[in-house]
């Protein structure tokens, strides 16, 4: 007689710590290993300053960073620097948004707009836009607009390129489908291809507003008198690690905002998708 | 509908590949008709010339007397793959042929609630395709092709993905749907069985380039159900196809080991 087959991804058997690729896990043991994993960061950083094994100037202890936050809020204005950086990052994304957005559909949908597009974006896309910085100083001036310009050249490429990939994603069968259904080759766009793309879409603005945030701090390292990126440099110059590190985390708890924001919006937007 | 002389040579990267070589077909008003042969003898190259989707390389397909140009409402289609438009519910996929025409929003769902209906998707009309099985995906898909009031509807291998027993429930619930709206049909499949149970004449192509082999005449009553399988008629017919397939499908696997495919 044979033994008794042994399926091991049964319910039952899917206990403790057994990894089965893509495997489903619970909300509760999501979250819990989030938490977990940023705990760790907590803990090894502690363990190295508390203890003095690092120089507090090298690098500062979580209460002293803590303490530098609030001070920075409290006295020095800080928030207004969040709401200027904030601000930049807003009207350089939603610039590049603007006409990246309708352009990459575009250049997605109409080959003779892509042959004449994308060769110069993808170009363009390679040249860094912090090295065109200086070249910004010299032509629009250490004002709003050069910081703008520069997110926008940091995003407006790139964005461009990766919503005419999502535009062209679409599966062709859905569009020869809707032919077949006496859809007209001018509706198309608006009846298949738009519709289809938009939770893609949504992901690349995600992806391209971290840019946003890189560039931002960037262009508020050389040349800015206000800015998250220019109390961060302001503070290297006086050796106040803490608040370099204050002002790092903040960018980083901001960044994460956005983007859950980006993912809920996308699920409550398009529940059809997956 | 006439497909007349049609010939389609497909070009790619340099090479020519045969596909069809001088298909003649009549296919009657309310005939039921399937088009059965080995996997790449271009049955689906043939359909997607009727739907207008491809232009043959040479000859003509006249739907109602029309020469095809493009795709259009008249001939509806039903792909293997699934092809219900993620974004619109079951309704709205049923709807969206009559909301291209323009027609009011309360006849459309008239309309969608009458097709959801035939095909035995009540209490699903809200829910999006993700959650809908193969089988039912495939009902939706057949039902939208059927809410445009086409005059033929092409059907290429619609159920090839779907499990033996949906399958055949299948297969029942478009003869049904077939009798009920008596339109044209033009259905594309490898199997056998399937050619047989539910068309009036079966059309045998050769491997590759795809010709007409044989045109077989099923005269199995109507209406017919699963139990027709187990008749002694429908086995001789069955006898006669297979050999058929065998030798083509043969000729097609020698032709490939000769090119280098696999
Ligand atoms: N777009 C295409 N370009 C080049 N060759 C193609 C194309 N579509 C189909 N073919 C070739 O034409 C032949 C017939 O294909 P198809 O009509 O899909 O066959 P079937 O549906 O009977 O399996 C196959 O050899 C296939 O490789
Ligand atoms: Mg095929």
């Amino acid at each position: 007689m044979e033994d008794p087959v042994q399926v091991r991804t049964s319910p039952e058997r899917r206990r403790g710590l057994e990894l089965i690729p893509r495997a489903p896990i619970s909300t509760r043991l999501y979250m819990a290993l989030g938490v977990a994993s940023f705990a760790f960061i907590l803990a090894v950083w502690s363990l190295l300053t508390y203890t003095g094994m690092l120089d507090p100037l090298f690098l500062p202890t979580p209460t002293k960073v803590a303490a530098a936050a609030f001070n920075l809020l409290a006295y020095h204005g800080y928030l207004n620097d969040v709401i200027v950086t904030v601000f930049r990052v807003f009207a350089g994304f939603f610039l590049a948004v603007l006409i990246g957005v309708p352009l990459g559909i575009l250049v997605g949908t109409y080959k003779p707009i892509e042959a004449m597009v994308e060769p110069v974006m993808a170009f363009v896309r390679y040249m860094p836009a912090s090295a065109f910085l200086p070249l910004f100083i010299i032509w629009i001036g250490i004002n709003e607009p050069e910081k703008v310009a520069v997110i926008f050249f940091g995003s407006f490429f790139q964005l461009v390129l990766m919503v005419a990939t999502s535009t062209s994603s679409v599966p062709q069968e859905l569009v020869e489908v809707s032919y077949t259904l006496g859809t007209s080759p001018s509706r198309v766009l608006w009846r298949v291809l738009l519709p289809g793309a938009w939770p893609a879409i949504v992901d690349n603005l995600r992806i391209i507003l971290g840019w946003a945030w890189t560039y931002v701090i960037v262009a508020e390292l050389i040349g800015a008198s206000s800015g998250m990126g220019f109390m961060i440099i302001e503070s290297q110059r006086m050796l106040r690690t803490w608040n370099i590190i204050a002002g790092i985390v903040s960018i980083g708890i901001l960044g994460l905002v956005a983007d859950y924001g980006f993912k809920w919006s996308r699920s409550a937007l398009f529940p059809w998708a997956d | 509908m006439v497909v007349d002389g049609v010939f389609k040579a497909y070009e790619s990267g340099g090479r020519k590949v045969h596909a069809l070589d001088r298909i003649d077909l009549t296919v009657r008003d309310k005939e039921f008709v399937a088009l059965l042969g080995p996997s790449g003898c271009g049955k689906s190259t043939l359909l997607r010339i009727i739907g207008g989707l491809i232009a043959p390389s040479a000859g003509r397909v006249l739907v109602g007397g029309a020469e095809v140009k493009r795709p259009g409402p008249d001939r509806g289609m039903v792909f293997q793959s699934y092809t219900l438009f993620p974004w619109l519910t079951v309704r709205q996929n049923i709807e969206f042929g009559p909301k291209e025409k323009g027609i009011s929003p309360s006849d459309r769902s008239d309309i969608s609630s009458r097709y959801i209906e035939i095909v035995g998707l009540k209490g699903f009309e809200d829910s999006f395709p993700k959650a809908l099985s193969g089988g039912m995906k495939q009902r939706v898909a057949i039902a939208r092709a059927l809410a445009n009031d086409p005059s033929v509807l092409l059907l290429d291998e619609p159920f090839g993905a779907l499990d033996t027993q949906t399958r055949s429930l299948m297969q029942e619930l478009l003869l049904d749907v077939w009798e009920q709206s008596h339109k044209t049909i033009l259905f594309v499949t490898h199997d056998v069985d399937e050619a047989i149970f539910m068309a009036d004449r079966v059309v045998v192509m050769s491997a590759r380039p795809g010709r007409i082999k044989k045109v077989i005449e099923v005269g199995l009553p109507r209406s017919r159900d699963y139990q027709v399988r187990t008749e002694l008629a429908f086995l001789e017919y069955k006898r006669i196809a297979v050999d058929l397939i065998r030798e083509e499908t043969i000729k097609t696997m020698s032709l490939g080991a000769a090119s280098g495919e696999a």
